[in-house]
This record gives structure tokens, C-alpha cells and sequence, in this order.
């Protein structure tokens, strides 16, 4: 009988452990398939001209990310920029200034923020931002806009992202001890200085980390942005020109045209592009978040 | 002057703070306007008729049942993967094991990783085994995109389980495995929790599916068969042409966001009841 259990508790462990080592290699399996698989269009050209060629013509076997490249960078740049200032003064007013009531009637706010799915973000781009900057912004600016553009996806994407901005950052001013804000402000400090020279400077590096890890998210977003973009391959001359970034392109091309020598391997090259950007954003940021989490609890 | 600065501040952060509500409710009311009107019997229960993208007749049901039956098959696979791993790191090793710890870091950056790539990778891997666009494509692909989800989710109510009471059960002379069947019921509405996340994020991801789960105008009657989904209904039919067509993607699109929003408030009453069973 105890032979048995014994055995049941080893057979469990097991499985455990080999379940465990086996998720935490499908990582490098992704990561091994994508390099094998773009390593042709590797051979064929060289790593310059794949990262700094803007010329795109599958058909004749040229593959110059550039203007994907760009796009991707653009639209992630305005989403930054819109999100950011708003999440930061969201998540100073929840942590240092609101009541706790205001904080949970706010916290379903976040959650149902950030449980809205990509393609509704989508639909929701189409029906209002996109007709908004074709036909009130735009003009004001450019002659002519369809609306699907850098500007549109940046708006799009900085909805998207300010749940994880908001959620991390609270995160990391509740990490700060209060003895600090009481020290500060029984000096005579007003509460905005306070949070401005204590809390601020105290979660800096928490700060870059929320950002990073929300540009990697911005990175990696597909859906959403296919819908409200353009999809049109050019480098964008402005905010309201059409773009076209990375992982749209593997969403509208992947699973076609496979025929095409190189082509495959051309998208399976922008998919571990992504991956190995993400991965390397992705990581520094938890490690500065592990950094703060430990830190504190000490 | 320093009173000023306050003031400004003080006006920004609520100004911004009410704005991202006002966002959340703006979306709700814009995917309520387009959606309600095109709701009708015919939509949900019936398929379309003379192709999605260009047929006028017919309804939603296509997707709306591989989406259920996708997210069901996702959910079991992914929950017989997680749990065990979620036990394994908490109660097996010690709890801030290195291991524990690399694990966990693992899991952050799987989790970060975006859907398009699971389902590229995916696709490919179904490529390499001579499998087309499938339901079970679809669920497996769906499956890799949320354990890291579930480990994570899982992995933080485990911390709150009361250390004495897994020495308690090891004094009385169980083995780790007989430990676990304790702690697990312990978890239970932190699984649930875990569980109803997971299903709100995997049934509304487009681009896992875009490649590995394809789309048809029926009912999938088999693993085998490729299967539609409510993410990509949307999706597709936005981008036709006819009216009638459009409408089947606003309908879809209120159907998802009805389900995100009862997945929602599931997630908070069975979360409430965790923090009470917390104290």
C-alpha cells in the first residue's frame, strides 16, 4: 500500500516536472522553427538590405522591411505618447488621491478595458476614429485622407495598451512604503510634490518598465491595427498616410502565395523579428519589475 | 503658486481619469448602436446562406458555435497542461525556488508573446504534419496562446493557500501527490477565476485563429473540419461590401462583447468570493 502511494507520488512529480519543462520549451521551439524557416531569405540577401531596404516586391523576389519596419515603429510611437501621460495621471490619482470606494468602482473599468478583444477595438476604429480623421482631422492638415492611417492605428493602439500601463504602474507605486510619502509631506511638501519628488523619482525604473513591456504589446498587436491602418506599402509621410506594420503583414499574406520562392521564409523573417523584440522587451521589463517586487518585500 | 500646481494636476488626473471611462463607455454605446439593430431570431440560430462574404440571407450560428466548441476544446487541453504545472511550481518545489522562479519568469514572456506568432507557428507546425485548417488547429493553437494565462493566474491565488495547511497534511504522512488533492479544492474558485480569464481572452483572439482554424459556412461536425469563429466573422464580413453582410459582423460583434462582458462579471463574483475565503 505505501509502495503504491509512493510510487503514484513519484509518477506525479513526473509528469509535473516534464509538463513544466515542456511549456517553457515551447519558446525555444518557436524560436528554432522561425529561425530555421526565414534562414533562406537570410542566405539570399543580406541582413542590411532586409532591415534597411524599403523595395517590396515578393514577385521578383525582393524583401525590403523597411516600410513595415517603420510602420510598426510609428503607430507604436503614437500609441506611447497618447497613453502614456493618461494612464500616469490615472494611476497617481487612483494610488495617492482617490478614496478606496472610487478605486473599485474604477478597477472593473480596467479589467473590462483590457478584456475587450483586438477585433472589437477594430470595429470601434473603423466606425469613429477612422471617419474622425478622414473628415475633421485630416483636413485641417493634409488634402486628402482616407482615415485608415498611422494616426488611426496610434489611437487604436493607445486604448489598447493603457489597461497594462494603468495595472502596472499602480502596481509599482503600491510597492512604495508609505513611511516615505509621510516623511515628505510631514516636512510641509504638498501632496503633488510629494508624488512628484518622492513617488515619481522612487518608481522610476518601474515606470520604464510599464512603458516597455507596453511597447512590446503594441508591437505584437495584429488585429486591431490591420483594420484601421491601411495596409499599403510605403514608407508613411505622415500621420495620415496609410502604413502597413509587421504583424499585419504576416496576418494578410500568411497561408497565401506560398508558392512564391522565398516568400514564406520572407514572413516567417518579420515573425521572428517580432518574436526575438518582444522576447528581449519582455524580459528586460520583468526583470525590473521582479527587481522592484523584491526590493519591497524585503 | 504651489497651490496652483496642486490644482492643475489635481483637475489633469481626474480629467484623464474620466475620460478613460468615458472611452469604455463610448465603445460599449458604438458596438451596442450597430449591433442591436441588426439582431434578430434568423441571426443566432441560423448559418448563412449563399456564402458569408457575399450571401444575404442567413445568420451567425456558423460562428458562433465553432467559437464554442473551439474554446471549450482550448480550455480542457490548456487546463490539464496548467494545472499541473501551476501545483508543481507552488507546492512541489518549494515555493521561491530558482526553478519555481525561472519558471515563472518563462511563463511572464510566453504570456507576452503576440497571438499572431502562436498562430503562424502553429500553422506552420500543421504544415509539417499534413493537417489542414482545422477545429482541433484551432484549439490547440488557442490552447499554447493561454496556458501561460492559466499558469499565471493560477500560480498567484496558489500563494495565498496557507502554508500550515500543507504541513499539515505532510505531518499526517501524505505524500506531495495527496497533498496537491487538498490544496487543489482550496483553489477551486481561484481556478474557476483563472479558467473564466483564459476563455475571455482565447474566444476573442483573432489571429490565432486567422490561419489555423480557417473559416466555413457550417457547423464543424468533426475535429477535422475547419471551423468559424465570432472573431473572424467580424473580421471578414466587415470588409464586404453588402450591407446585410456587415450587419452579421456588428451582430457578431455584440455577441462577443455580450460574452466578454458576462466572462466579466463572473470573474468578479467568483474573485469576491476568493477574498473572503482569503481572511
Amino acid at each position: 500500500m505505501l509502495k503504491i502511494r509512493l510510487l503514484k507520488d513519484k509518477i506525479a512529480r513526473h509528469v509535473m516536472l516534464g509538463l513544466t519543462v515542456l511549456c517553457l520549451l515551447i519558446l525555444f521551439i518557436i524560436g528554432t522553427v522561425l529561425l530555421v524557416k526565414s534562414l533562406p531569405v537570410m542566405r539570399d540577401h543580406s541582413l542590411s538590405q532586409l532591415l534597411g531596404d524599403s523595395s517590396w516586391k515578393p514577385f521578383k523576389g525582393e524583401f525590403g522591411f523597411l516600410s513595415f519596419i517603420l510602420s510598426t515603429l510609428h503607430v507604436t510611437m503614437i500609441a506611447i505618447v497618447i497613453a502614456f501621460p493618461l494612464s500616469l495621471l490615472t494611476s497617481i490619482y487612483l494610488s495617492e488621491y482617490s478614496s478606496p470606494r472610487a478605486r473599485k468602482i474604477f478597477s472593473p473599468v480596467i479589467d473590462l478595458l483590457s478584456g475587450i478583444p483586438p477585433v472589437i477595438y477594430g470595429v470601434w476604429g473603423t466606425l469613429t476614429i477612422v471617419p474622425l480623421i478622414s473628415a475633421t482631422i485630416a483636413p485641417k492638415f493634409v488634402d486628402f485622407s482616407t482615415g485608415y492611417s498611422v494616426l488611426a492605428g496610434g489611437v487604436v493602439l493607445a486604448i489598447m495598451i493603457i489597461p497594462l500601463i494603468i495595472s502596472i504602474l499602480t502596481e509599482v507605486f503600491n510597492a512604495i512604503p508609505r513611511e516615505t510619502r509621510e516623511a515628505s509631506l510631514s516636512l510641509g511638501a504638498t501632496k503633488w510634490q510629494t508624488v512628484k519628488k518622492v513617488v515619481l523619482r522612487k518608481s522610476a525604473s518601474g515606470i520604464i518598465a510599464a512603458i516597455v513591456l507596453a511597447i512590446s504589446r503594441a508591437f505584437g498587436e495584429t488585429i486591431a491595427v490591420l483594420m484601421v491602418c491601411g495596409n499599403f506599402t510605403d514608407i508613411p509621410k505622415s500621420i495620415f498616410d496609410a502604413c502597413y506594420p509587421l504583424p499585419a503583414l504576416i496576418a494578410n499574406n500568411y497561408g497565401e502565395m506560398m508558392s512564391l520562392p522565398g516568400y514564406e521564409s520572407a514572413l516567417m523573417f518579420a515573425a521572428l523579428l517580432l518574436f526575438l523584440i518582444i522576447i528581449l522587451f519582455n524580459a528586460a521589463s520583468r526583470l525590473i519589475l521582479n527587481q522592484i517586487n523584491h526590493r519591497y518585500q524585503l | 503658486m504651489r497651490k496652483l500646481e496642486e490644482k492643475i494636476f489635481k483637475a489633469l488626473m481626474i480629467g484623464a481619469t474620466t475620460l478613460i471611462i468615458a472611452i469604455l463607455l463610448y465603445i460599449f454605446y458604438v458596438i451596442l448602436r450597430k449591433g442591436l439593430p441588426s439582431m434578430n431570431w434568423d441571426m443566432v440560430t441560423r448559418i448563412p446562406t449563399g456564402g458569408f462574404y457575399l450571401g444575404k440571407e442567413g445568420g451567425i450560428l456558423n460562428a458562433i458555435a465553432g467559437s464554442l466548441m473551439m474554446i471549450f476544446g482550448a480550455v480542457l487541453i490548456s487546463t490539464f497542461i496548467s494545472l499541473p504545472v501551476a501545483l508543481f511550481i507552488n507546492f512541489v518545489l518549494r515555493k521561491n525556488s530558482t526553478f519555481s522562479n525561472i519558471a515563472r519568469f518563462g511563463f511572464d514572456i510566453l504570456f507576452g508573446i503576440p497571438s499572431i506568432v502562436y498562430g503562424a507557428f502553429g500553422f506552420m507546425v500543421m504544415i509539417l504534419l499534413g493537417i489542414q485548417a482545422s477545429l482541433i488547429g484551432g484549439m490547440i493553437a488557442v490552447a499554447l496562446l493561454i496556458i501561460p494565462i492559466l499558469v499565471r493566474s493560477i500560480d498567484e491565488v496558489a500563494a495565498y493557500v496557507p502554508r500550515d495547511m500543507i504541513e499539515a497534511t505532510l505531518s499526517l504522512g501524505a505524500t506531495k501527490y495527496e497533498t496537491l488533492k487538498v490544496v487543489y479544492r482550496q483553489l477551486m474558485p481561484g481556478i474557476t477565476t483563472a479558467i473564466l480569464l483564459a476563455v475571455g481572452r482565447g474566444i476573442g483572439d483573432a489571429a490565432t485563429v486567422l490561419f489555423t482554424a480557417g473559416y466555413t459556412d457550417s457547423i464543424p461536425t468533426s475535429l477535422s473540419q475547419p471551423a468559424a469563429t465570432l472573431p473572424l466573422a467580424i473580421f471578414f464580413q466587415l470588409s464586404s461590401p453588402i450591407e446585410e453582410v456587415q450587419n452579421r459582423a456588428y451582430a457578431a460583434a455584440l455577441i462577443l462583447t455580450v460574452i466578454i462582458l458576462i466572462l466579466s462579471f463572473l470573474t468578479r463574483y467568483f474573485g469576491n468570493k476568493l477574498s473572503k475565503s482569503k481572511i
